[in-house]
């Protein structure tokens, strides 16, 4: 293994380093405050830091070394992570991200850019609050700049200078009217265990712990009551904490911790004075390990509950050693089998603690390549398979042989290894996901917005190369909602919203498909503006009617944009068009949806995996063609009294009274030189790229099965009309229909016959 | 390529012979993957006439050349007794349509004639020698000029 090699594993690491970096940052920015959340980023910079210096790449191993400095503020308490502080360290995490990429490919990362951030962390190192105005320190073209209203720099004067960034005094009554959004309160909770408490395997430490998550706490523990050694009874319980927590969330919440313990102790919540601060009470950081010193510190050598207790704390601290934990508190009290239930209980929560902590599982690097052979392996072992069902069943007339039964059972097996397999490509689309939250971020900076991003479903699988051809449409369509979708914060607040605007994404597997959801809480489309603009772009007629959806629908017609002013964010015209036709070409669908005022949905269904496809298999003057199911709206019968004659060779037929051109795939294959008789086949009516609908002319229709997609430019070349090959059930090679160029194809036809060129049946270039 | 220049070098090349209509040709063994029997083909729209389609090659689609008329000669009215003759040529694999496979010879380059002038371009294209067994004439043929690089910029 030479450098280069170790090189690449390293540039491999910092992926997922960068990617548990961002989740963690994100976490802690959704009010996460476990400690295990912030040693997780810190720990994601330190190892970078520790891989670059290996390799001598000095760019990365200083800004790394300020971020990780400023980190550790954060994780020894020093420092609040207030959402202005995670705002610098997001954007940190992005240049860190980019400068991860220059050091691999060799470009590098403006240092104006760096050096700005390396001032801002710095600052913030030495406990200096950052200003929101920082957040359009970094250079930005000056339009961007004046437009933006830097929602949070309500109390802090925005800085001149581009380069010469000054750390400005921080008051808190600024930072209170940074925050509308947080409405914290005060909770004071006595919590007061009683021995049952205990002896039912209950543990205080784990209690105060869950109630840590429910926000931010100091804790203060009475042990006024803990008589001398020698007169203590180790199963007595002896001390009251005083809690005090500032949280945004409910009092019910923060019963809801106490849930199972309620009976057994003394508990008062109740809602703390404004001047919570002035208490005199001296409020201890929540650390785990004084309880741990505590406990012990008082406890006798008997085994009692203290001890137990020790015990319990040091498990938990470990969180993954359950099982320890479990018999520990089981040996507190053990006539009672209710106890043991208990035991388990708290032990599963543990677990799930621990489940969260080192959500990771275990994983091996693979190639792809290697992969994709097994997967082609499979994929002929299936096609094998389904050849000798076909022979056997061709020879075999009694049908009931046991040959019959194991192959039944072959076939099972082939199609669960063939399930499996494609498994192994499927992967997560969190990382794309990941990736939209930075595009959100410095888009919503340029135009001086304030937005959000919410994911869910992250852990859904797809296939590796959907995933991948994803990001782009799907980053046109962030920008898009960024740009367009959600309004200013101006003008949301008039519209009495949240001036933060909110961008969900979404993934869910439906009925074999991944459905991604894209919607915005902005202002919906404004229908009236696109059917305008339709007309004047010459899109539609001036005098269509059209409903509401399909007003939206125009939205994805080529050369549309709605964008008054072309920014470089959005509106080149080169728009909504360009994802419709790529998320066309993964075999996918989308649609939108949209309330005026509520904003607007986009919904995309995929295949989950690009190696197999949903085909009906047709025939077509003595060929077997497969038909892209995706493609078809509907197929019919045509009758006589349907078919239309228009012109010369054009042929329409009239579903539910719209005419529709009928196209004769044969033809246009060149398969046939004559026109078939219409009446005689079946029509498919099928969807094409430019919206429009065609009625496909086929012979028959033989049924619909699943195909495993075979390329021809492997050992040929480009097919036009065709997209791709597969081998069916007899072994043979089928034909993949590509509709959109057949539909091309069609209406270069009827524009030819209309010069005179008839005998040009060539098919039009397809792009 | 770097095998035969090698094999140029030391003098002798082994060549598979076959045979198309009452003419014999040669290739170069080191092109040749495989030799199998004729199985249908499925026709391929707008492709010049001396494609014949492709065929299911253990999972790869692999496209069929009927090599008589490629050579300009009639095309092949294919029955069982012909083969196909599975070729690499330059990065993609092909199969290309024989009358029958007759003969592996081992020559050396005084064996190889030049080829006589004649008018023909097409001939000029492919042929790169001439060789004379046992009185027949075996013309040496050359794969990759049959299969301009048009195609392979494809992939």
């Amino acid at each position: 293994m030479d450098m280069n090699e170790i090189k690449e594993i390293f540039f491999q690491e910092c992926e997922e380093q960068l990617a548990e970096l961002e989740s963690g940052l994100l976490k802690l920015n959704d009010g996460d405050r476990d400690p295990e959340t912030v040693n997780a980023v810190f720990r994601a910079v330190h190892s970078i830091k520790g891989g670059a210096g290996a390799f001598g790449l000095d760019d990365l191993v200083s800004f790394a070394h300020v971020f990780e400095t400023t980190l550790d503020c954060v994780r020894s308490n020093k420092l609040e992570p207030t959402q202005d502080v995670l705002k610098v360290m997001l954007r940190s995490a992005d240049v860190l991200a980019d400068l991860v990429s220059a050091s691999r490919d060799g470009g590098s990362v403006e240092e104006s850019r760096t050096r700005g951030l390396l001032k801002e962390l710095e600052a913030l190192a030495r406990g200096e609050m950052p200003s929101g105005g920082a957040a359009v320190e970094t250079p930005k073209p000056a339009p961007a700049k004046a437009a933006a209203p830097a929602p949070a720099a309500a109390a802090a004067p925005a800085p001149t200078d581009e380069s010469g960034f000054q750390p400005i005094p921080f008051t808190f009554e600024g930072f209170g009217a940074d925050e509308p959004a947080e409405d914290l309160s005060t909770f004071e909770v006595t919590f007061k265990p009683r021995r049952e408490l205990y002896a039912k395997g209950n543990e205080a430490a784990l209690l105060l712990r869950d109630l840590s998550r429910v926000g931010e706490m100091s804790i203060n523990c009475d042990m006024d009551q803990l008589p001398a050694f020698d007169k203590m009874d180790p199963e007595e319980a002896y001390f009251t904490w005083t809690i005090q927590v500032k949280t945004a969330k409910a009092e019910q919440d923060i019963r809801t911790v106490f849930e199972f313990a309620e009976w057994d102790c003394d508990l008062d919540v109740k809602l703390a004075e404004s001047s919570a601060e002035e208490l005199p009470m001296v409020p201890v950081p929540f650390d785990l390990s004084i309880l741990d010193d505590g406990a012990s510190d008082e406890d006798g050598d008997d085994a009692g509950a203290a001890e137990a207790a020790a015990q319990a704390i040091a498990a938990a601290e470990t969180a993954s050693n359950v099982t320890k934990m479990a018999a520990a508190a089981a040996r507190v009290e053990k006539k009672e089998s209710q106890a043991a239930a208990a035991a388990a209980a708290a032990a599963a929560n543990a677990a799930n603690a621990a489940n969260a902590a080192n959500s990771a599982g275990q994983t091996i690097r693979v190639d792809l390549d290697r992969v994709d052979r097994l997967i082609n392996l499979v994929g002929e072992l299936v096609i094998n398979q389904a050849m000798l069902s076909q022979s056997v069943i061709e020879n075999d007339t009694t049908g009931t042989s046991s040959i019959n039964m194991g192959l039944e059972e072959l076939q099972q097996l082939t199609r669960e290894i063939q399930d499996s397999v494609m498994a192994i490509r499927a992967q997560p689309v969190k990382p794309v996901f990941q990736r939209m939250s930075r595009i959100v971020r410095e888009v919503a900076d340029m135009v001086g917005k304030s937005i959000r991003l919410v994911t869910e479903g992250e852990n859904t699988e797809v296939d590796k190369t959907v995933i991948d051809k994803l990001a782009e449409p799907l980053t046109h369509m962030i920008r898009n909602a960024v740009d367009h979708g959600i309004e200013s914060p101006e003008r949301r607040e008039a519209a009495g919203k949240n001036p933060e605007g909110t961008v969900k994404l979404t993934a869910k597997h439906r009925s074999g498909r991944i459905v991604i959801e894209l919607s915005d809480d902005g202002a919906g489309i404004n229908r009236e503006k696109v059917k305008q603009k339709a007309i004047d772009k010459d899109l539609i007629p001036a005098d269509s009617n059209l409903t509401d959806e399909e007003i939206d629908n125009l939205i994805f017609m080529p050369g549309f944009s709605t964008a008054d002013k072309i920014s470089d964010i959005s509106g080149r015209g080169v728009g909504m068009d360009v994802v419709k036709r790529s998320i066309q070409a993964l075999g996918g669908r989308i649609s939108i949806s949209s309330r005026p005022g509520n904003g607007s949905t986009f919904t995309m269904s995929l295949p989950l995996t690009l190696a197999v496809l949903d085909g009906m298999v047709v025939t077509v003057a003595g060929q077997t063609l497969v038909v892209p199911l995706t493609a078809i709206v509907e197929t019919l019968q045509p009758e006589a009294s349907a078919i239309h004659s228009f012109g010369a060779n054009q042929r329409l037929i009239s579903i539910r009274n719209s005419f529709c051109p009928l196209v004769d795939v044969g033809r246009i294959l060149n398969f046939r030189s004559s026109q078939a008789n219409p009446v005689e086949g079946v029509a498919l009516l099928v969807e094409s790229e430019g919206g429009g609908q065609r009625a496909l002319m086929v012979d028959a229709i033989q049924g619909q099965r699943q195909v495993v997609i075979k390329s021809l430019e492997a050992n040929y070349t480009h097919v036009p009309g065709i997209a791709a090959a597969t081998i069916l059930g007899d072994g043979r090679v089928a034909l993949i229909l590509d509709v959109d160029a057949v539909v091309a194809a069609s209406r270069g036809q009827s524009l030819r016959q209309d010069t005179g060129m008839k005998s040009d049946m060539s098919l039009a270039a397809t792009g | 390529m770097s095998y035969a220049v090698k094999n140029l070098a030391q003098g002798s090349r082994e060549l598979i012979a076959f045979r198309i209509g009452d003419q014999e040709f040669c290739v170069n063994i080191m092109s040749v993957r495989e030799i199998r029997g004729w199985t249908k083909a499925t026709g391929l729209p707008h492709s010049p006439s001396y494609v014949m389609g492709v065929i299911n090659l253990r999972g790869a689609v692999l496209p069929i050349i009927d090599l008589s008329a490629r050579l300009g000669m009639r095309r092949a009215e294919p029955t069982p007794r012909h083969v196909i003759i599975v070729a690499q040529v330059k990065n993609r694999v092909v199969g290309l349509l024989v009358e029958a496979v007759s003969d592996i010879l081992t020559v050396t380059d005084e064996n190889i004639q030049p080829v006589p002038e004649v008018s023909s371009d097409l001939e000029k294209q492919y042929a790169r020698g001439i060789l004379a067994i046992d009185k027949r004439m075996i013309c040496l043929i050359e794969l990759d000029a049959l299969f301009p690089d048009t195609e392979s910029e494809v992939a």
